[in-house]
């Protein structure tokens, strides 16, 4: 395990030292230590590491993640994991605003409650948030699964694509071209398997969730639907 | 961007330190805010007294004799505290309006930046440590405080554009946004005989509240009519002579943390801000929702 002290280390020395270990290495064990809010702790890591931070993060953290099991031992900031392309960022608190925005693959975990716009175009991520997500979230969602074990605010998967949403508690209000949707065998056996991975299992069984998609109705242009755009 | 910070003392034993505590604060919201800073510090009200917070270009020129000037006027004692571009005037609190329009015909080219019994706002343009530097801010003692790092959007890069914006009598605001439809209701403001000193829309904002404080809502009410009735990006701080306040716009893009103890109710834009916070570890810390009017009053 090596520790990171980020406070006396500094932030730029920290990425970059992360970012040298590229494919496989032996230094696999990470500890950031003293993060107080930071923005932008291990971004852009393209290794198999296992890094925890030891507190709350700012801005981005974790963002465009590859390969790397990140865990926040505290809350983060605006867009944690924006635009990650694989592996899995823990969050043992809560996540602010555009939690996993854009993002392409991986895992993202959030033990407390996220707020607005989480899941804002996500293009093919996993997010499982154990507590309650704000409003417009989902927004533009084009692939990738977003499970909420609390409620969502308004304007759930508003412009939806092809992602997929499931919700335990209530929601708030749809947004446009999102509806409710059957749930089929093949959809809770994808469910089991991200509460699972997701830490929730425990808490949650994928019977008590309904899901949500797109009615594919805003797709592409089509003036009969002009005025719901 | 701007950045935001507040502080609301629930014990005691913490009021030597608010200066402090808000200075540290203040500078670590330097990177969303590096225009200009300021800062609204609420002391412990004195019977009879209340002050005037006076701010000049040429303080050499209109603060010279200002406090005999005054009080040679008023026929009362007044006397004056010096602090760099700014000057707290102490006045009996029966005299303060005719103080406020004393000083517009003794020094025209000085601004009176707040009033009240326990009010104080300095604000100036620069960094924030050089900002808080020039007042001293961190040996500051007092109840409650809010500050402000300004980058600005909406109106130049000047003293009198810098934030908190004080309207009204021990009243406040500080805000991260920007409000498009600022000059509608300033001019319904005017008519209601509000005054203005800027082209600012935070300046509005405060006005709005100070209105509706005037007109009998209370500060809760005041807050969420902000909602209905002020179009734009914003996440607002209020002060109060006992309360501080905070209230987001309905989609809350404007980021914003709180934190409370049973020592205080802590305010940052940022997490980084609240970091140094005696007991921030066990703290309760939360993102306030939007459209959710907050306020503690003692």
């Amino acid at each position: 395990m090596q520790t990171f002290d980020l406070e006396a280390q500094g932030l730029r020395a920290l990425n970059s030292t992360l970012h040298a270990l590229r494919g496989s290495t032996n230094e696999t064990a990470w500890e950031i230590i003293n993060p107080k809010g930071s923005h932008a702790i291990a971004v852009g890591v393209d290794a198999p590491l296992d890094i925890t931070v030891r507190g709350s993060t700012g801005y981005y953290c974790g963002g465009m993640n590859k390969h790397a099991t990140i865990r926040v031992k505290g809350s983060a900031g605006p867009g944690v994991a924006e635009n990650m392309m694989s592996g899995t960022v823990i969050i043992d608190g809560d996540a602010s605003q555009y939690a996993g925005a854009t993002g392409n693959g991986g895992l993202l975990v959030i033990k407390g409650n996220a707020s607005s716009r989480c899941g804002i175009s996500m293009k093919g991520i996993n997010i499982v948030v154990h507590g309650n997500i704000g409003h417009m979230s989902a927004f533009m969602a084009q692939s990738g699964n977003l499970v909420v074990l609390g409620d969502a605010g308004d304007a759930l998967g508003d412009s939806l694509y092809e992602a997929g949403m499931f919700v335990r508690g209530t929601v708030k209000s749809l947004g446009t071209d999102c509806i409710e949707k059957e749930m089929r065998p093949e959809h809770l056996a994808l469910l089991a398997d991200l509460l699972k991975r997701g830490e929730a299992d425990h808490l949650a069984k994928p019977e008590e969730f309904k899901r949500y998609g797109s009615a594919r109705k805003l797709y592409t242009f089509n003036i009969d639907n002009a005025s719901s755009y | 961007m701007c950045g935001i910070v507040g502080l609301f003392l629930k014990d005691p034993a913490l009021e030597p330190q608010l200066g402090a505590m808000l200075t540290d604060m203040l500078i670590t919201m330097s990177d969303r805010g590096p225009d200009s800073a300021g800062i609204a510090i609420y002391g412990r009200p004195q019977a009879g007294h209340a002050k005037l917070t006076v701010q000049s270009s040429t303080p050499d020129v209109d603060f010279n004799s200002l406090a005999a000037d005054l009080g040679h006027l008023l026929g009362a004692p007044v006397s004056g505290t010096l602090k760099d571009t700014h000057i707290v005037l102490d006045v009996p609190t029966a005299k303060i309006d005719a103080a406020r329009a004393a000083i517009r015909d003794l020094r025209p080219n000085a601004k009176v930046m707040s009033a009240g019994e326990g009010i104080e706002i300095y604000k100036e343009v620069g960094l924030p440590r050089d900002v808080a530097a020039r007042f001293d801010l961190a040996k500051m003692t007092g109840t409650h405080g809010i500050g402000h790092t300004r980058m600005a959007t909406e109106s130049a890069v000047t003293t009198l554009g810098a934030h908190p914006f004080s309207t009204g009598s021990d009243q406040c605001l500080v805000h991260n946004g920007s409000l498009s439809n600022h000059n509608s209701v300033r001019r319904t403001l005017k008519r209601a005989g509000m005054t203005f000193e800027t082209e600012n829309d935070t300046e509005v904002a405060a006005a709005f509240i100070s209105h509706k404080l005037d007109t009998g809502s209370a500060l809760g009410e005041a807050m969420a009519a902000t909602l209905t009735d002020l179009d734009g990006f914003f996440t607002f701080v209020v002060g109060t002579k006992n309360g501080f306040g905070v209230v987001r716009d309905p989609i809350a893009c404007k980021p914003a943390v709180m934190a409370e103890t049973d020592q205080y109710v802590a305010f940052g834009s940022e997490y980084r801000a609240l970091v140094n916070l005696p007991g921030i570890d066990t703290a309760r810390v939360w993102e306030p929702e939007p459209a959710t009017v907050y306020f503690w009053e003692r």
